[in-house]
């Protein structure tokens, strides 16, 4: 029973998106494919325990989806035409692992199509393609849940509705619908990054993120910033190990051990980020990426670049001025010594946006704490940690507080 | 899949069909248009319409009936025609939509046409 439910959890995880988009592609109804999808998966958790578990799970869950998908089709208020004309495109249920095309990327480009609103292709690409909740992601996104929600089943009614093409963009509109992809794998890579979903699950969401991130450079490997997207993941990957002490506390960057970093990712990151440059359009992640080189520089040289650094701030603001990037700005203002800056810095972001988004609160405390404001610094950090979900980040948050 | 090309037409560029030196580029643009799309077997339906000083429009307001000189909304862009287009998805829709001349001087909104209903009971 336990062995059958965990293999049900564990294709689950591997294979949400791999067969919500296998089924998205022939039904091109993404949210009548969820529902056979989360179905499917219910009807494994009851069958594998007693029938054991398949010789290819993601097989019997493609075809049970499938089928309910067509049952459902059948019975509901479409036309004939239109259920035949899903079961021809859904045809021929795959037998063997090696014979499950990766659809994934084809269900990124969809989501991230000009004709569905901005504010929802991310969050969109990170429910379909990821499996993430609306939850979780509103609150990447600082936004209500039921906002969020709402969005979601919008934009995935005018996929239907409207009959959004389900194929790879032609390469004279690349470039612009490239954009919107990288910026989903990114939020999916940086939400795993905070270890909001838990650090082993934070390790899987990282994986699956440069794994797309892999994908997208494969496909487009004439566009620097998807080299540059996969060379800033492969930097903070690469740091990881050395993220928490043997007994989990949490380690600064600046404190870790950099014998711990792993060196061969380290590399090509650096290989990506040179090819990136070769091709002389400089763009939003590569800005980030080589922030990244400055600080795994760091233990080498045994001091902070904080002119490049700063510098690489500047030129990322005028990319993509946004909170994230003013807030990293502000930090290393206060790092290199001028906190004075860095808090003018924090200070002209709006209060709103700024409520709810965690790092804001600890560069507020840390610039704070630097100019000799030790209450203003102690409510920052009094904010930030109801903000942080992460026991390891919270433990590390509440001894900077008792840190002279 | 069918869809819906409204074409709107900033006001200027209706003007052009009633001047003698501007009509003939106008209509050129037009008729190339059509015939691409002719030419490509696409076409379900279309028509131009007369200028919007042409247009009545007509309300039922407290069961009464209201009726208007001029169009539904007065605005720099108006109504000059639509077509119906049969093709495989909304991106191939949009390609013809930036095709024509109402793309450039003016915008085109695309809609999928509703499918057939089933009858009641069946």
């Amino acid at each position: 029973m336990d062995d059958a439910r965990a293999a049900a959890e564990r294709v689950a995880r591997a294979s949400y998106g791999r067969l919500l988009a296998l089924l998205a592609a022939r039904s091109r109804d993404i949210s009548a494919s969820e529902d056979a999808l989360a179905e499917a998966f219910v009807s494994a958790l009851r069958t594998w325990p007693e029938r054991g578990v398949p010789a290819n799970p993601d097989a019997w869950l493609f075809t049970a989806a499938r089928n309910r998908m067509l049952n459902a089709y059948r019975h509901s208020a479409h036309a004939l035409s239109v259920t035949e004309d899903l079961a021809r495109r859904c045809e021929g249920a795959p037998t063997h692992d090696d014979a499950i095309p990766d659809e994934r990327l084809k269900l990124m480009f969809v989501c991230a199509h000009p004709a569905i609103h901005e504010d929802v292709r991310t969050p969109l690409m990170l429910q379909t393609v990821l499996g993430l909740d609306a939850a979780r992601i509103a609150s990447a996104f600082l936004v209500a849940p039921a906002t969020m929600a709402q969005r979601l089943v919008r934009a995935k009614a005018k996929i239907k509705d409207a009959r959004i093409r389900f194929e790879p963009p032609d390469e004279a509109s690349l470039p612009e619908r490239l954009d919107d992809v990288l910026s989903a794998i990114y939020v999916a890579f940086g939400t795993a990054w905070d270890d909001a979903v838990g650090f082993e699950g934070a390790k899987a969401l990282s994986q699956e993120a440069i794994f797309l991130g892999r994908v997208v450079a494969a496909l487009a490997p004439s566009e620097p910033e998807a080299l540059g997207l996969l060379a800033l993941m492969l930097y903070c990957e690469a740091r990881r190990p050395a993220r928490r002490s043997p007994d989990g506390a949490f380690v600064p960057l600046h404190q870790q051990e950099s014998r711990l970093w792993a060196a061969e990712t380290i590399a090509e990151a650096e290989a990506l980020l040179t090819a990136a440059a070769a091709h002389g359009r400089f763009g939003r992640f590569q800005c980030e990426a080589a922030i990244q080189s400055v600080h795994i520089q760091t233990p080498v040289t045994g001091r902070t670049n904080h002119a490049a650094l700063r510098l690489l701030y500047e030129m990322l603001l005028r990319y993509r001025p946004s909170v994230g990037a003013f807030v990293g700005y502000a930090a290393v203002l206060t790092d290199a010594g001028t906190p004075k800056d860095g808090l003018a810095i924090l200070d002209q972001l709006d209060p709103h946006t700024v409520e709810h988004h965690q790092p804001f609160w600890v560069a507020r405390a840390a610039s704070l704490k630097a100019l000799g404001q030790k209450e203003g610094a102690a409510q920052a950090l009094a904010h930030a940690l109801r903000l942080t979900e992460s026991e390891a980040l919270r433990a590390f948050l509440r001894s900077q507080a008792d840190a002279p | 899949m069918q869809y819906m090309l409204i074409m709107t037409e900033y006001d200027t560029e209706i003007a052009k069909r009633d001047n003698p030196a501007e009509a003939p580029a106008y209509w050129g643009g037009w008729n190339a248009f059509v015939g691409a799309m002719a030419q490509a077997g696409i076409v379900v339906n279309g028509d131009g319409l007369q200028p919007p000083h042409t247009a009545t429009t007509v309300r039922i307001r407290d069961g009464k009936r209201i009726v208007q000189d001029g169009p539904f909304a007065d605005a720099k862009e108006q109504l000059g025609g639509y077509f119906i287009i049969e093709v495989p998805d909304l991106d191939t829709a949009l390609d013809w939509a930036a095709r024509s001349p109402a793309a450039a001087n003016g915008s085109v909104e695309v809609r999928p046409v509703m499918p057939p209903m089933k009858p009641p009971g069946a």
